[in-house]
């Protein structure tokens, strides 16, 4: 094509759009980014109404019932390791991983001395559970009957974003079914099959952990962190994610 | 560079250069493909240094490295397309090329590193989760490829009106994901260094840094394997990426500062994070290559040299990738290199991480993609490349 030839053309730069058609492509643009915009917002909505004005939410406001939950009296804890060998004999967990361990915490009592205290750690089945916001495939949810947060290895990708989100360390890869695996208190291998406590509350022999549904007030755990003159304490409540394991000294 | 910028004459091509350019490439993605076959084989826990504690790595990092390239160089395009007014125009074809093919090394990396990538593409479509930013920014960086290989067609086939409105969709989408990108680490609470509100925007400004020195050093390799000499339009076009670089340089540089001044006026958790780049086992990561390579040296290069050499804009461009390589590496590892038990005992302050030789592979396939891309691009687009703006 020559030069005079491409004058003749008409051009398709930008002064030859009317004003009518940069409106209209205008509102197109802001139409989706509009679509766009109201997704990603979606994605901070929390999973579940949550209520919490402590770290115990008020009597009569469990989303779930049976609201399964575990109080652990922490003084108790003599780190015999039974409740994790209990967990890993009952639901195959391999030498490289874990869903319940125990941690251990040192305080100073002055003048040299210190006590040693432990603490038991699990999945905390948070009311607002990060991992299951985050997981792109709906892998783990809230169990709807129970509150229990469930895991459905056939959907895991492997992406092992929940992992990160976790603010308890509560997961990990399960090479053996490729897919991240974690505590559901036994509701698979005890709870569905008439047990009522998990292998690892069973398994206690200082009763450190107990098991039980917060929505019952008879029930112990209600009873527990109900009680007067009780602190009760979760571990990192400013992540927001409303755990339902309790920390209690008596 | 200016000594040649008004010469018109065409060279022939390299083309023995860049028959050895693609065979290279494809050599890279095969032993980066044996790797990831090679981590499959003996499981991801043993090929690759992550661990429950720091389930993620460097291969995070650099899919977002590739990524958010990829949004920069989509961004810039759309601007210079669809506003004209600038002088990048003549590189916005090149442009659109570059970003498709950033993001398909994304894809590649972040496939060959999760778990199970075959339960990926039905499972995000028949159990999608809404609330998920992860689940977000594969939608829309996987809407954001196929819109740019729509709108590329349009521009070979010179059907620019509708070529220039998918241009700016797939920017929209593409500036989207990217900040969702950053939203996977910025919505997690459990990791203090990530959260916030800060990482989304950053990331955006990050992408137009790393976007604009993308298209300068690809463009300065274009001229070297095509043999030819670059022409004034061009090369003012790469000055303007240069103004870019200079003006993100400053912003990126200020937006650190303000994340370690925040940082140290927070919780322990915070403080330990922080330390970790400044003083911890992060520290020659980020001020030798994140702050020293990747932002100051070309900042001052490219202000001191007033924009006018091709050879300081490209070396400074290479910088800031470098730099941006090392800076994403850091992200993801300071946000979990503090333990979740750091004061229990027997719990280190940090945890330890090192990439091992499989994840080094898998970097080496993602570079394999965009080096095959590059050539690809060079045989069968130069002209569309070269034609410039429309």
């Amino acid at each position: 094509m020559k030069i005079d030839d491409l004058e003749q053309m008409e051009s398709e730069d930008l002064s030859t759009l009317s004003s009518a058609e940069r409106r209209r492509f205008l509102k197109i643009g802001l139409a989706v980014t509009g679509m766009y915009l109201g997704g990603s917002i979606l994605s901070l909505i929390s999973v579940k109404n949550a209520h919490a004005a402590g770290v115990v939410p008020e009597a009569g406001t469990y989303p779930y019932n049976p609201h399964y939950s575990m109080v652990l009296r922490e003084h108790l804890c003599i780190d015999c390791e039974r409740c994790k060998e209990a967990c890993v004999k009952t639901n195959h967990v391999p030498s490289y991983g874990f869903r319940t361990t125990i941690l251990e915490k040192r305080r100073s009592l002055g003048e040299d001395k210190s006590e040693t205290i432990f603490v038991p750690v699990l999945c905390n089945h948070c009311n607002r559970p990060p991992c299951v916001r985050v997981c792109p495939t709906t892998a783990t949810w809230k169990d709807e009957k129970t509150g229990i947060v469930v895991m459905d290895p056939s959907r895991c990708i492997g992406c092992k974003t929940c992992m990160a989100a976790c603010p308890y360390n509560a997961r990990y890869f399960k090479e053996e079914t490729r897919a991240v695996d974690k505590c559901d208190f036994c509701l698979q291998s005890r709870l569905s099959k008439g047990e009522t406590n998990p292998a690892c509350v069973e398994a206690c022999p200082a009763d450190v952990r107990v098991f039980g549904n917060l929505a019952d007030p008879k029930s112990r755990v209600f009873q527990l962190v109900h009680a007067p003159d009780t602190m009760v304490w979760v571990l990192r409540p400013e992540t927001g994610a409303v755990p339902n394991v309790f920390y209690i000294n008596s | 560079m200016k000594g040649n910028s008004a010469a018109t004459t065409s060279a022939p091509s390299n083309m023995a250069a860049a028959n050895k350019l693609m065979w290279l490439s494809l050599f890279f993605i095969l032993i980066g493909v044996s790797g990831a076959v090679y981590a499959q084989m003996v499981g991801h826990h043993h090929a690759f240094a992550n661990t429950r504690e720091m389930p993620w790595g460097m291969l995070i990092g650099v899919y977002a490295y590739f990524a958010i390239i990829s949004t920069g160089l989509c961004v810039l395009a759309a601007f210079s397309h669809a506003f004209g007014g600038n002088q990048m125009a003549p590189l916005a074809n090149r442009m659109v090329w570059l970003s498709i093919i950033s993001l398909l090394g994304a894809f590649m990396v972040i496939g060959l590193e999760i778990e199970n990538p075959w339960r990926m593409p039905l499972g995000v479509i028949l159990y999608p989760n809404v609330t998920s930013n992860i689940w977000w920014m594969g939608t829309l960086y996987g809407m954001a490829v196929g819109v740019m290989f729509l709108e590329l067609l349009l521009i070979l086939t010179k059907r620019y009106k509708l070529a220039i409105f998918l241009g700016v969709i797939a920017a929209i989408t593409e500036a989207l994901a990217n900040s969702n990108l950053g939203a996977v680490f910025a919505s997690l609470q459990a990791r203090p260094f990530w959260y916030g509100s800060q990482l989304p925007v950053f990331f955006l400004a990050c992408a137009v840094l790393s976007g604009a020195a993308a298209i300068v050093i690809f463009t300065y390799f274009s001229h070297i394997l095509q043999k030819r000499p670059m022409d004034e339009h061009t090369f003012r076009g790469l000055q303007t990426a240069g103004k870019i670089m200079v003006l993100m340089t400053f912003l990126v540089t200020l937006a650190t500062l303000w994340k370690f001044i925040n940082a140290s006026v927070s919780n322990q958790e915070l403080a330990l994070a922080a330390d970790s780049l400044l003083k911890g086992p992060l520290a020659i990561n980020f001020w030798v290559f994140e702050i020293g390579i990747g932002l100051i040296l070309p900042g001052l290069l490219l202000v001191i040299t007033r924009l006018k050499s091709i050879h300081v804009l490209s070396a400074a461009a290479l910088m800031i990738l470098v730099g941006q390589f090392f800076s994403r590496f850091n992200m993801v590892v300071s946000g979990e290199i503090v333990p979740f038990d750091y004061e229990y005992v027997g719990v280190p302050q940090y945890l330890s991480y090192t990439p091992s030789i499989a994840e080094y592979l898998l970097v080496i396939a993602g570079l394999g993609v965009v080096g095959f891309g590059f050539v690809i691009g060079e045989r069968f687009f130069d002209e569309t490349f070269h034609a410039g703006s429309h």
